[in-house]
């Protein structure tokens, strides 16, 4: 038996809710502790051992210029890198501020902008360093992340679905919010992981796993334009969670564009 | 042909669960008949009706006491007899020894109450892609029960006339009932059927009731939502592949999936294996799939099907040209659910009429500008 | 209701061979490219190993338990199925976990599926086999049962192309059949599209061999393995020499999930690549090899 992995956990520009999904595993904790050595992982234990590792998962975006340089190590002591998450694939909810004025964002969120350093712009990881799999989702699903651990020790590499939400939804027998309530839904190009979560509360899908398989983002956006909203209210159902993933991001400006130049 | 009032129809939804069926019939749920298991008459959508048209459906209220005065939701009994996702086997690895086990054959019969003629020849459908060699498939769907309804109100997106599958249940049922005001007249499919009726206290129906009971059906063919023309639709499809119309529809088409899981007779699925962290124990799983995903046609060099193009093409091509090839019968039974719960609204009858009008254009290739 | 099920040719014992997943052992593993291995196997239960057999060019689901299960085609001698051989490239999320079997690791076996290459079909004439890269792999059992049948055909000859030398399958058996085989009748000629100092044979791509296996396209039964591009050439050359696409099989591989025709991946227009093929005849699916991602 070879020995177990070294497994580290970081974070970067994040809210914690991925590694959380970890350690609110409960008994599949006490499994993953069988199977792997965490060797560092800030959250879980003040245990922090030196790389290299053979796994290491990374939640958050790259916002800071530190983290420019901390990722970069990162990568270097490590075999596999594995993203977690919205923010980590996408750049998260503070890539809202991605084309806007850093300056004049810092001052409306914060009292004291003084201290704050940040980038002009919220990366996904895969945007500074080389990552070996991505995992989407706010918060990612903790079975995809401990089935993606367990594919990696069986000795390969999982791919998680790029299937729309909608087959999940359905599935499951979930009533479909656009058609039976004519409620926007971005299941139809969001990816599947999340299991129907926002449907099943018959509330439309936000896009947390990101965009699905190439999405028809153009073509659902006619729909939610049909169901009477304005281009800027659909513009900013795609710039939401995932909103700075390309797919989303193209569609809200081409649709903010339009609405500009029709005022 | 037999009439049964009201109470003998409580009295059959009763007998069916005393016999120790599951009870699966209409009720509503999140604003849409769905199918789910339901305790007895009580559950049933009783004064309700739908609108439907491409990408809408909303439930009304009518104001009087029919059971059966709607058109089908989103579910058929698909999600019971080829359920969403199944356990088909169990491996254990211990010690370099490694054992599998196959998942039991299921325990439960289902009595289906209030299914459309569209969905029991979807059954039929069905039967001849999994009753072979999906044993668990086979065991559920010999030890159900199947009541069927005439049906006296298509929906919006309706074309089970134009597919020869309805509106009057001609195969594939115990008991085929249609709602008259105060009753239903019935007509046992089985010596099953027959038997139960024995049971319930049911009448001759009068000349009356049988003549209203034929106009039930008569009427719902007149009032169709949409038609097809049926057509040699397999030389269609098939001399149409490089047809414009598939880029069009690629353009409004989401691969969202959402036609095929509500298709009663796609059966597209996945076999997806999991494993336990320590490696010991796994289990494989069916789950529903479909030809919309990209991967679903996934290979090592590369994906088959990359375009929502092509994947459009393989979906309709299948359903009502290829299905023939490989089964004997149309994909096809005309419940519409396609056209409805598509997010949005792309109509599988239009869609074919307008190849049938431009027959044997071709898609121009764009120009490669060097 | 009671299903008619009594129609159907597939006996109860073919179906649990689909259905339901036999334990077998990794016996053997043997490199014999780059990235790319044969795994030899027996099945576990003596009852099962016994009544194993298949027919050359057919398929098994071949599984790690947990991971999941690839189509791959029997690679050994139809003649000897209780020692089961697949050859398989480390390509992918599954075959990636294979490439790390070791003897003695338990894996699971599920067919054999789909229609053979019709052996028969070329006796009295000529079998010429064209395979290309991993395309040899499912072609050499049907290799295996000419050489055993010999006397039944006029000629049996062999072409085979890959990338380089280092990605040529069966090379010691390959350099056997080229060099001493010929003295039993078996016509063996390899090239490589790249080739090196050490490479012995031809340079190009297959259908180059084409003029040194001087085929006569009135007796020959062409056998044809490979990628689809490789096999599209092979197929427009052997029809402008004269071979009618009636006497032409090709092997044509699809993502599959079942092997019992309920899954649904396989399709090929009207087929089911797990039962009407994996072998077709040219003249039934040559318009559908020429559609784009159909």
């Amino acid at each position: 038996m070879s020995p177990k992995p070294r497994v580290a956990v970081f974070k970067m520009a994040s809210c914690d809710g991925c590694q959380l999904q970890l350690l609110d595993a409960e008994d599949a904790l006490l499994e993953l502790a069988g199977a792997i050595e965490i060797a560092n992982f800030a959250e879980a234990s003040s245990r922090l051992e030196e790389g290299p590792y053979d796994v290491t998962l990374v939640e958050g975006s790259i916002s800071t210029p530190e983290q420019v340089e901390q990722i970069k190590e990162i990568r270097a002591v490590s075999r596999f890198l594995m993203t977690i998450g919205a923010c980590a694939t996408s750049g998260g909810i503070q890539a809202l501020r991605n084309g806007r004025d850093l300056a004049e964002v810092v001052r409306q969120v914060y009292p004291t902008p003084e201290y704050v350093r940040s980038l002009e712009r919220s990366t996904p990881v895969a945007e500074h360093v080389k990552v070996d799999l991505e995992l989407t989702g706010c918060p990612v699903d903790r079975g995809q992340l401990l089935g993606a651990i367990a594919w990696l020790l069986q000795g390969s590499v999982p791919r998680p679905p790029t299937t729309p939400v909608c087959i999940e939804c359905k599935r499951r027998g979930y009533v479909c919010v656009v058609v039976a309530r004519g409620e926007p839904c971005l299941g139809p190009v969001t990816r599947t992981g999340c299991g129907a979560l926002c449907p099943a509360f018959a509330r439309g899908c936000y896009g947390c796993f990101g965009p699905s398989q190439p999405p028809n983002t153009e073509a659902l956006a006619r729909r939610f334009l049909e169901l009477g909203m304005s281009p800027v209210q659909v513009a900013e159902k795609f710039r939401f969670i995932t909103g700075y993933a390309p797919a989303f991001r193209e569609t809200a400006e081409r649709l903010e564009r339009e609405e500009a130049s029709a005022t | 042909m037999r009439f049964l009032d009201e109470e003998g129809f409580g009295r059959l939804m009763a007998l069916l669960a005393a016999r120790g069926y599951v009870v699966i019939g209409p009720t509503v749920r999140d604003g849409a008949i769905v199918l789910d298991r339901i305790d007895g008459a009580k559950d049933l959508p009783r004064g309700i009706r739908e609108a439907q048209g491409p990408g809408a459906y909303r439930l009304e209220a009518t104001g009087d006491h029919q059971l059966f005065a709607w058109s089908h939701g989103p579910d058929s009994a698909k999600r019971f007899l080829f359920p969403p996702r199944e356990v088909l086997s169990t491996a254990t690895r211990l010690e370099g020894e490694l054992r599998v086990d196959p998942a039991p054959l299921p325990e439960v019969r289902y009595a289906f109450v209030g299914l459309r003629s569209c969905d029991l020849h979807a059954i039929e459908v069905q039967d001849r892609v999994f009753a072979i060699a999906d044993p668990a498939y086979r065991k559920r769907r010999e030890e159900s029960f199947y009541v069927g309804v005439n049906c006296g109100h298509p929906g919006g997106t309706c074309f089970c006339d134009s597919m020869g599958t309805g509106p009057r249940c001609a195969a594939g049922f115990d008991l085929a009932l249609t709602e008259l005001g105060g009753g239903f007249t019935v007509e046992p499919g089985t010596a099953r059927g027959e038997e139960l009726l024995s049971e319930l206290g049911s009448r001759e129906a009068t000349g009356a009731e049988a003549a209203a009971a034929a106009a039930v059906t008569d009427g719902a063919r007149e009032r169709m939502g949409r038609r097809l023309e049926t057509d040699d639709l397999p030389g269609l499809l098939y001399r149409n592949r490089e047809h414009p119309r598939w880029d069009q529809v690629a353009s409004r088409c989401l691969t969202c999936t959402n036609c095929t899981m509500v298709c009663p007779t796609c059966f597209c699925n996945d076999v997806v294996d999991g494993i336990s962290l320590d490696g010991t124990e796994a289990t494989r799983t069916r789950e529903w799939a479909s030809c919309f995903s990209e991967e679903f046609s996934h290979m090592a060099p590369g994906d088959v099907r990359k375009s929502a193009r092509s994947r459009y093409r393989q979906w309709l091509t299948h359903k009502f040209a290829s299905w023939i090839d490989q089964f004997g019968t149309s994909g096809c039974v005309g419940c519409g659910r396609c056209i409805t719960w598509c997010p949005v609204g792309i109509d599988v009858t239009e869609e074919i009429a307008a190849i049938r009008v431009t027959d044997g254009e071709v898609a121009v290739a764009e120009e490669v500008v060097a | 209701m009671s299903l008619d099920v009594s129609a159907s040719a597939v006996s109860e014992a073919e179906i649990l061979a689909g259905v339901a997943p036999r334990v077998a052992t990794v016996r053997r593993v043997v490199q014999e490219a780059y990235e790319t291995y044969t795994y030899w196997l027996t099945l576990d239960d003596p009852v099962v190993r016994r009544a194993y057999r298949f027919e050359p060019g057919q398929i098994n689901m071949f599984g790690v338990v947990g991971v999941g299960e690839i189509p791959i085609s029997v690679s050994s001698d139809p003649a000897r199925p209780m020692r089961l051989a697949h050859t398989i490239r480390a390509t992918g999320r599954v075959t990636n976990v294979i490439k790390g079997l070791r003897p003695g690791d338990r894996v699971t076996l599920r067919g054999p599926f789909g229609r053979p290459w019709p052996v028969s079909a070329a006796r009295g004439g000529n079998l010429l086999v064209v395979a290309g890269g991993l395309g040899l792999a499912p072609a050499r059992p049907a290799i295996y049962r000419a050489i055993r049948d010999r006397g039944a055909f006029r000629r049996v000859i062999v072409l085979v192309g890959a990338r380089g030398p280092e990605h040529m399958l069966f090379r010691h058996e390959l350099d056997a059949w080229a060099q001493w085989l010929r003295f039993r009748g078996i016509e063996t000629h390899l090239t490589v599209d790249i080739a090196d100092d050490t490479w012995p044979y031809g340079e190009g791509v297959v259908t180059t061999l084409f003029p040194r296996a001087s085929i006569d396209p009135r007796v020959t039964t062409v056998f044809t393995c490979g990628p689809e591009i490789m096999m599209r050439f092979a197929v427009r050359d052997l029809l402008g020499l004269g071979v009618p696409a009636r006497r032409i099989w090709l092997s044509i591989e699809r993502n599959m999930h079942c092997g019992v025709k309920l899954c649904g991946h396989c399709q090929l227009g009207p087929y089911f690549v797990c039962a009407d093929g994996p072998i077709f005849r040219y003249d039934e699916i040559g318009e559908l090899m020429g559609v784009a991602e159909l």
